[in-house]
């Protein structure tokens, strides 16, 4: 590369005011949080009570563990198939045609759009609604909902894994007599950990993000914290949103930089 | 056929390892055909059912719900639906011009910088972008807002009324798009311009072409792969968005996704929904594969 070639100073110049583009409003909201006015943006001093009064506020609690426990479970069950997927997409000899159909499903729901996937997840609902009577939406409608977009974000990082570790691992554990079973469990998979780990965290990211497909699969007693949010702006803001979005932010922040230091730490192998 | 094959060491027969593979496969297969392959099949039917007066469904065979989104209905033509699709379009198109004319600069930007910086002004632009849509979204609520120094700017310029907030507003959707989109677009911008062949720019340089003509002929066709993608990870998101265009538009732009929202929320009319789900569906794939063949016939050159 050539050093002396110099960025002209006008594109520099767009390029650091489009990083304070992005920042902005998140640095409003920021402050916001921490301004001790009720109504308005005019600054009347530092203040942290936003944020005493959101402990103290049931719904936001309530709508906190619904966010948790919906990303967990749903990252608990299609860390587990997205696993299975991607093991028996990539550990068979499946012949062309089957590899590029597998292939085609496991990138559905990728490709999808967000609306139109949560348009298919409605109708699945609706159609079970019909066909068993009695289906509520609600927090098992949305951790299916959930686990559905999941499991392809898993197989693909647990797949990308399993094709770089190639076959001499495994070959030797079988040039030792190891069963199928054994070697799929005591080599296969602690290599492939850091893979499942990895998928873990981004399926447990996608289903903090996520919005839109909560919004069409969820019912009235299982509003997560973005349907709060949602909600709220519907109703009319309050500064403790400022506070609750703020910490939402830095937790998110927090799992995705996470995310990178255990996606680059496995070195030793 | 039953073949005998060696398989990471193992000796085995291609019936096992069928059979063992298709244990694993079955139940995530099955998942994602029940839930996603199976409903999106179902949506072509639901696009020709119909609604009856007392809400119930009918599986009649019907185009109705299409002509219904080009206007026809049983009062004659309105535009109302196709102005709606024409705002999907334009607005989307317009987020992936922006887009990519601010994308550009901070590819190159990001790509000046000494190498060890990089990750960490890549991930700069990655950051915002981790945390919820609701939350960027009424974060720009809040920028725009009539006390907010944005606003007061605009009004001193006349811009917007005295004491009016820029948003809810077209220009706050346009905001609000193109801020959600940066970073798919310049990640593979990013990819394109770290590996320039930089002597091809500096010779066009020396042949004392301007600035444009060294862009055109010496960087865009360097860039063109990173281009397409970062075209595709915009437009096709944008094409299906409706939180934006629902929380700073303020109704007044509306687009395909807010009419799909409508329909499986306050009107209850699946049918009409599904149909124009369909419609996005639709110019999703078409845009998808115009782009990848234009990015096919480049990498040809």
């Amino acid at each position: 590369m050539i050093r002396s070639q110099r960025l002209p100073p006008l594109l520099s110049a767009i390029a650091i005011a489009t990083i304070v583009f992005l920042y902005l409003p998140l640095a409003a909201v920021a402050a916001m949080s921490v301004n001790a006015a009720r109504f308005g943006v005019a600054w009347k001093g530092l203040s942290l009570r936003w944020y005493a009064q959101l402990a103290r506020n049931d719904l936001v609690v309530h709508a906190a563990a619904n966010t948790l426990i919906l990303a967990v479970v749903s990252t608990a069950v299609s860390t587990v198939l997205g696993t299975l997927l991607a093991i028996g997409l990539e550990r068979f000899p499946w012949p062309r045609w089957m590899r590029r159909l597998i292939d085609a499903v496991v990138y559905m729901p990728v490709v999808t759009p967000d609306i139109v996937f949560a348009v298919g997840m409605l109708l699945a609902f609706e159609a079970a609604r019909q066909a068993l009577g009695g289906l509520r939406l609600g927090m098992g409608t949305m951790i299916v909902a959930h686990v559905t977009f999941q499991i392809s974000f898993v197989a693909l990082v647990v797949g990308s894994r399993l094709a770089t570790l190639g076959r001499s691992v495994e070959e030797a554990a079988r040039d030792l007599y190891a069963g199928s079973w054994h070697s799929l469990r005591r080599v296969t998979l602690p290599l492939i950990t850091p893979g499942i780990v990895a998928g873990a965290m981004l399926a447990f990211t996608l289903s903090l993000d996520d919005f839109v497909i909560s919004f069409f699969t969820s019912g009235p007693s299982s509003v997560t914290l973005p349907l709060y949010i949602y909600g709220s702006l519907r109703r009319g803001i309050t500064p403790d949103i400022h506070a609750l979005s703020t910490i939402v932010f830095l937790v998110t922040v927090a799992l995705v930089l996470g995310l990178q230091v255990l996606a680059r730490s496995p070195r030793e192998d | 056929m039953n073949r005998l094959l060696v398989w990471y060491g193992e000796l085995a027969t291609t019936r096992k390892l069928t059979s063992r593979g298709l244990a694993l496969l079955a139940v995530p297969l099955a998942w994602i055909v029940l839930l996603l392959v199976a409903p999106l099949g179902a949506m072509v039917a639901w696009s020709t059912a119909s609604r009856s007066a007392a809400g119930d469904i009918q599986w009649s065979f019907t185009a109705a719900n299409f002509l219904r989104l080009a206007g026809f209905d049983s009062f004659g033509w309105t535009r109302s639906y196709l102005m709606i699709l024409g705002t999907t379009i334009l607005v989307s198109a317009v987020t992936t011009i922006v887009t990519i004319a601010l994308a550009y600069p901070l590819a190159f930007y990001i790509a000046r910088r000494p190498p060890a910086h990089r990750y960490l002004w890549l991930a700069l632009i990655i950051i915002p972008f981790c945390t919820n849509l609701v939350i960027r979204t009424y974060a720009w609520i809040l920028l725009l807002g009539n006390q907010m120094p944005l606003a007061r700017l605009a009004q001193w310029l006349h811009l917007v009324g005295p004491a009016e907030a820029l948003s809810p507003s077209t220009f706050a959707v346009y905001i609000g798009m193109v801020s959600n989109s940066l970073p798919f677009a310049v990640l593979p911008l990013y990819t394109n311009v770290e590996r320039l062949d930089w002597g091809i720019v500096e010779a066009s340089r020396d042949l004392y072409s301007r600035p444009v003509r060294t862009f055109m002929h010496g960087i865009l066709p360097q860039t063109f792969p990173g281009l397409v993608t970062a075209v595709i990870l915009t437009f096709i998101p944008a094409m299906g968005t409706f939180v934006i265009p629902d929380l700073l538009g303020g109704g007044k732009s509306w687009m395909l996704g807010n009419l799909i929202q409508h329909q499986f929320g306050v009107s209850r009319d699946f049918p009409f929904g599904a149909a124009v789900s369909l419609v996005l569906t639709f110019l999703t794939m078409v845009g998808l594969l115009v782009l990848r063949r234009s990015g096919d016939e480049v990498s040809i050159l």
